[in-house]
């Protein structure tokens, strides 16, 4: 890995850390690809994004809860909740072919895109004012 | 109420673990339009459920050898530092502006990824 990749990735990183902060959201949209032009398979890229994430919401929600805007019983019913989901979508990501979970990937960048772009021009994203 | 939440878990989790994300994309919205939370309280609440569900997902993939650490502290570690800031900028930055910049760099991403 040379020293402008990892410039490069550092950078990614903080971006993709800024909208998790700003959106709410884990911040591997960016993480994958990131991952993915470093070198990582598709499943790869997932798994460590997954890891990638951790230090992003544990900063995240410590700010977030700092503003009073963790309600704690919701996120941890939810979370508990999800184990079971991610049980399942692990099963189905690695029985699927690399290729495939690529392309699926690719469709949501566009989906989200089209979902953030719908937003900004009839109502201001999700955060913002209360 | 709870039925509810555990529903929207559940998708959650699974679109997290296929997908290596932390699932905020469709648990914010849920948050707001499902459970009516606001904008703010519904970004910190994702961020708290999705630490479970990433810590998950990690732990799942991690038994069958897909997780890299070294990558993973490379964008995670600088990403800890960006969230700080994106909470603050939060505060004063125009949404809207944001929402258009990220959608034209997901679309250029996904251009990339599919040719």
């Amino acid at each position: 890995m040379s020293a402008s990749t990892v410039v490069v990735a550092v950078l990614l990183g903080l971006a993709a850390g800024l909208l998790a902060g700003f959106f709410g959201v884990g911040g591997g949209i960016l993480f994958v690809p990131t991952l993915l032009a470093l070198g990582l398979s598709q499943l790869e890229a997932e798994a460590t994004s997954l890891l990638a994430i951790l230090p992003t919401v544990v900063a995240g929600t410590w700010r977030q809860h700092h503003y009073g805007n963790v309600r704690w019983r919701t996120g941890i019913v939810l979370g508990v909740a999800s184990i079971a989901g991610a049980v399942v979508g692990v099963q189905i990501a690695t029985a699927l072919s690399e290729d495939l979970l690529r392309r699926l990937f690719a469709v949501l960048l566009l989906g989200v895109a089209a979902q953030l772009a719908w937003r900004s021009r009839h109502a201001a994203p999700y955060p913002s004012k209360q | 109420m709870a039925l509810k939440l555990v529903l929207i878990g559940l998708v959650t989790g699974l679109f997290s673990a296929v997908f290596g994300v932390g699932g905020g994309i469709v648990l914010v919205p849920l948050l707001i339009i499902v459970v009516g939370l606001e904008g703010k309280p519904a970004t910190g609440t994702s961020l708290a459920a999705i630490g479970i569900t990433a810590l998950a997902g990690t732990i799942l993939y991690g038994g069958e050898g897909y997780v890299e650490v070294g990558h993973a502290a490379l964008v995670g570690l600088p990403a800890a530092v960006g969230a700080v800031a994106g909470t603050a900028v939060q505060q004063r930055v125009s949404a809207r502006a944001l929402a258009l910049a990220f959608s034209v760099l997901l679309v250029a991403i996904a251009v990339w990824l599919l040719v």
